[in-house]
């Protein structure tokens, strides 16, 4: 083929597995590939040959509508082939070990995999055995990469940089795995980071990570550009980390009221799904100031992004 | 060090695209339905003189996209770095459009072919033309320019390089290297 | 019948012989410890530029017969603990079925005889079937042979339970030996709560559910004039409050595990489930703390709390995967690399760990020091030899534990029990 005078980089990542391991260059890469994909998602034909004769499968442990929608829409998009595994994790400890389950993947001559589990590690462990390409979907509270770039997209789209911006992170930090692989490519990325919630879903030590806790949703909400809202998954009530979900609504959600001492161009995030009245109210999530749905659409672009990185040219 | 020799200085460059400039517009009978497409990068900098010299003849602005081919490449699997992948912009309807496709350099064929695939995908045009500021020989394709800046016989071992203000800051001009090493 | 070694530099609790000796072992027993000792009939081992001392005692091993012999038997394990120079374990009643009757204990004790090479003294269940409602019946499970008592792999929680067992273990003389967890605070926790499980994104247990059972159990012996053991101590919080019970003349003995005072939390960065342990591995200060501990003596004893395990257990996520770690084959060969080799314990006071204070809480009166009269059962270590650890030299029946590729100093190259070799390095 003729020399195009394409700009050849350098990308000799075979997985994703966590933001904590990518370079600044590398997420600005996933981010400026991803605005040509973007392109290709909104035209009539929203599908290219890029990725023709590959083996995609999704094993997910975890139930996931979304994430793995937005995944096997990205694959298809590439034409890549997809299999949707939905593997329960009780089965494995009834016998199969997670080696097994990867050999049986490689076996079938798959070139990657998009893994969710419910305990952190495991997308790294299938990594160290498989010879294809592993991609983290979500990997108990510890990691979900492709949600932060998909944010980080999102609010560089908004605002045409993430350097310089004050990014708020609200709810169950603790449990949160997009919290977490949030603040590394911000941080990265040179945006401030502010988290709130209760001390209760408050991991200890997580100052550690160079971001600010405060406890009073108020005081963040004045200084933030961006405020990124965690679902709170409801059983936390019944273990006790809070005393009502009433008493998180009123103290840690997101409402107009609050938003009035807001800065005029603040925007409004939510990995989905949305408990509305519970992290947001409904004007709010459907508001001017909302970007839960660009996210939603750039995560499809996003992922492309991700699976032409990893399986684009020759491993 | 592999030689260089200059093909084209600036002056025959801008002739050369003055006169694809009139063929399209005769060939097609003026600039109805007419849209250019140029392949990026330096096919996209070609397609927008292009469009001005139009301008400048006719006196109309004709719609002008921007084609990225990374995605439809067919070598893709055989190369170990990805090129990066750039937006396609054509932000208007190409169906029943006569659309004229500009590139630089024709050699192989293979980047036209993936630019007629990624079109198809946009919709049915028309008919498509091809315009080249040069024609180095080699096709591994059956396919073939309706329009040529300059036709220049080559070997396989040689490299020609088209150099634009817009994409490399520097003068135009048309320079052909000597590759020991193959392409 | 007779055994002589000889060119003997013996290290003792309260002694390392500056001058080698022979030592005269016959029927079982050292008759006879002098500069130059002969006996023509008797079977020689040379001791030169090697530590002789009194045979190793782990008062902390899981066996896993009955019921889990695919992961280890009173067979294997012995011949683990045989090349880890342990002439004495005793093993954890966590079976299937739970050592909570006289006849589990008798069973094991004959098939350890049969074996024959390391003396096996099973640790009986406090509740029965380790279920926290009901307690075994001590004085029976006395008679059978046992010495201690323990739920190991989890805590009496029932405080009032507990004050029962510590009550009636008095008039049974057994000792109690009570894991320290508090089973709500550590949750599904399955490491160490604090920074690096914050990174990791793991389900953690505070340090918090270990120093609350050990205030808990302080106060109770304290109350009830007894005493008590506390299994693998971990944190420096630990360390401290047993410290203070000490100096108050409380009745508490202690002991720690060397992967405690070897590995930290960080040792789960890359999610090795061989680094998943319980109690889990703490922080760089908390193995410091151990350390100090071990070398002022507020914790008496290093013992291996040795936990076999298949690869099936192993090959899981870590939340599924098995807690623990082999410990019986590397014991010796960690505590001379990060204890002795750097400074914190003497060679007198590593035999004083892992012989004579385990022999004195457990009440061994025969065993725990080189002497005229004491029991034949003596390791022979070579304090020099520098060794890698790896899975083909490992005899136990399960390979689980982090330590592959680790270089240490100091290994056991003779293992005596009553006056016969059970192992010899080759």
């Amino acid at each position: 083929m003729a020399d195009k005078n394409k700009k050849v980089i350098q990308w000799d990542r075979r997985n994703i597995l966590d933001l904590k391991d990518l370079s600044k260059e590398e997420i600005d890469l996933v981010l400026e590939t991803a605005k040509s994909f973007k392109e290709v998602s909104k035209r009539d034909v929203k599908k290219v040959p890029t990725l023709r004769g590959k083996s995609v499968v999704t094993l997910f442990f975890e139930p996931s509508t979304r994430t793995r929608a937005s995944f096997e829409l990205a694959a298809k998009r590439l034409s890549a082939d997809t299999i949707n595994i939905a593997a329960s994790q009780s089965s494995i400890s009834k016998g199969e070990t997670i080696l097994d389950t990867a050999r049986n993947l490689e076996a079938m001559n798959v070139d990657l995999i998009i893994v969710r589990h419910g305990c952190a590690g495991v997308p790294d462990e299938l990594a160290k055995h498989l010879k294809g390409s592993v991609v983290n979907a979500g990997d108990g509270c510890r990691a979900h990469p492709t949600q932060a770039l998909l944010d980080m997209f999102t609010i560089q789209e908004r605002f045409g940089k993430i350097e310089g911006l004050h990014v708020g992170i609200v709810g169950d930090i603790l449990h949160s795995r997009v919290a977490r692989s949030n603040i590394w490519g911000l941080k990265k990325l040179g945006a401030k980071v502010t988290l709130c919630g209760p001390p209760t879903l408050m991991p200890i030590g997580i100052e550690q990570m160079g971001v600010d806790v405060s406890y009073d949703l108020n005081e963040v909400i004045e200084k933030v550009d961006v405020l990124m809202l965690l679902r709170l998954q409801r059983e936390r009530q019944k273990d006790n980390f809070l005393p009502s979900l009433r008493e998180y609504a009123k103290y840690f959600g997101v409402n107009k009221k609050k938003l009035s001492k807001a800065k005029k161009d603040l925007v409004i995030m939510h990995p989905g799904p949305t408990n509305r009245g519970l992290e947001l109210s409904s004007e709010i999530a459907d508001g001017d100031n909302s970007l839960i749905l660009d996210q939603v659409t750039n995560g499809v672009a996003v992922r492309m992004a991700i699976l032409y990185l990893l399986l684009g040219t020759k491993t | 060090m592999p030689e260089l020799t200059q093909l084209m200085d600036k002056d025959l460059i801008r002739r050369a695209l003055m006169r694809i400039s009139h063929e399209i517009l005769e060939k097609n009978k003026g600039t109805s339905e007419l849209c250019l497409v140029g392949i990026r990068t330096r096919g996209a900098v070609l397609a927008e003189r292009v469009q001005a010299m139009v301008q400048e003849i006719e006196g109309v602005s004709v719609p002008v996209g921007i084609l990225d081919i990374t995605l439809y490449r067919d070598d893709l699997t055989s190369i170990s770095a990805q090129p990066v992948v750039h937006e396609t912009l054509i932000d208007f309807d190409i169906e029943g459009k006569k659309i004229v496709l500009i590139d630089d350099v024709f050699f192989t064929g293979r980047t036209i072919r993936a630019a007629l695939n990624a079109l198809n995908d946009f919709g049915r045009p028309a008919h498509i033309q091809l315009a080249v500021l040069i024609d180095r020989g080699h096709r591994e394709l059956p396919i073939r320019a309706d329009f040529v800046g300059k036709n220049i016989p080559t070997s396989l071992q040689q490299n020609v390089k088209v150099i634009l203000q817009e994409t490399d800051g520097d003068e135009d001009r048309v320079i052909i290297k000597e590759n020991k090493n193959g392409g | 019948m007779s055994l002589l070694i000889k060119n003997a530099s013996i290290v003792n609790a309260d002694k390392h012989e500056k001058n080698t000796q022979d030592i005269l072992c016959e029927k079982g027993v050292i008759v006879k410890i002098a500069p130059s000792i002969k006996a023509d009939n008797a079977k020689t081992v040379d001791a030169k530029d090697m530590l002789v001392m009194p045979g190793l005692i782990d008062m902390h091993i899981h066996m896993r017969e009955p019921g889990q012999e695919h992961k280890e038997t009173v067979e294997t394990g012995s011949m683990s603990a045989a090349k880890g120079g342990f002439t004495t374990v005793m093993c954890m009643p966590n079976t299937s079925p739970v050592i909570d009757n006289a006849m589990i204990v008798e069973g094991i004790i004959k098939e350890a005889k049969r074996v024959g090479l390391t003396n096996v003294i099973p640790i009986g269940a406090i509740t029965k079937g380790q279920k926290d409602q009901e307690l075994v019946d001590m004085m029976e499970l006395k008679e059978a042979g046992c010495l201690a008592l323990s739920d190991d792999g989890k805590s009496v929680v029932n405080s009032q339970l507990m004050r029962m067992a510590l009550e009636y273990a008095k008039m049974a003389d057994l000792l109690l030996i009570e894991h320290c967890e508090d089973p709500l605070l550590s949750g599904d926790g399955i490491m160490n709560e604090g920074k690096t499980s914050t990174l990791l994104g793991l389900k953690a247990q505070p340090s918090l559910s270990e120093s609350v059972i050990i205030a808990r159990d302080i106060e109770l012996i304290h109350y009830l004039n007894t005493k008590v053991h506390i299994a693998h101590v971990t944190i420096k919080r630990a360390v401290d409050i047993i410290r203070f019970a000490k100096s108050q003349g409380i009745q508490i003995t202690a002991e720690a595990c060397p992967h405690h005072f070897t590995l930290t939390d960080e040792a789960l960065n890359e999610f090795d489930t061989n680094a998943k342990v319980n109690p889990p591995l703490r922080t760089p200060e908390d193995v410091e703390a151990i350390k100090e501990g071990l070398k002022d003596g507020t914790l008496d004893c290093i013992v291996t709390d040795h936990a076999p395990h298949t690869r099936e257990d192993k090959e899981l996520d870590l939340d599924h995967a098995a807690y623990g770690m082999i410990g019986l084959e590397t014991s010796v060969g960690l505590t001379i690399t990060e204890l002795v080799d750097k400074k914190v314990l003497t060679w007198t006071q590593m035999a004083e760990r892992m012989s004579h204070a385990p022999a004195r809480i457990i009440g061994l009166s025969q065993k725990g020091s080189i002497k005229e009269g004491m029991d034949a059962d003596i390791t022979i270590i070579d304090p020099k030899k520098e060794w890698t650890i790896t899975k083909e030299d490992i005899v136990s029946k399960s390979k689980n534990t982090p330590f592959y590729g680790r270089k240490l100093k100091g290994r056991v190259a003779t293992t005596i029990l009553t006056g016969k070799v059970v192992y010899k390095e080759t």
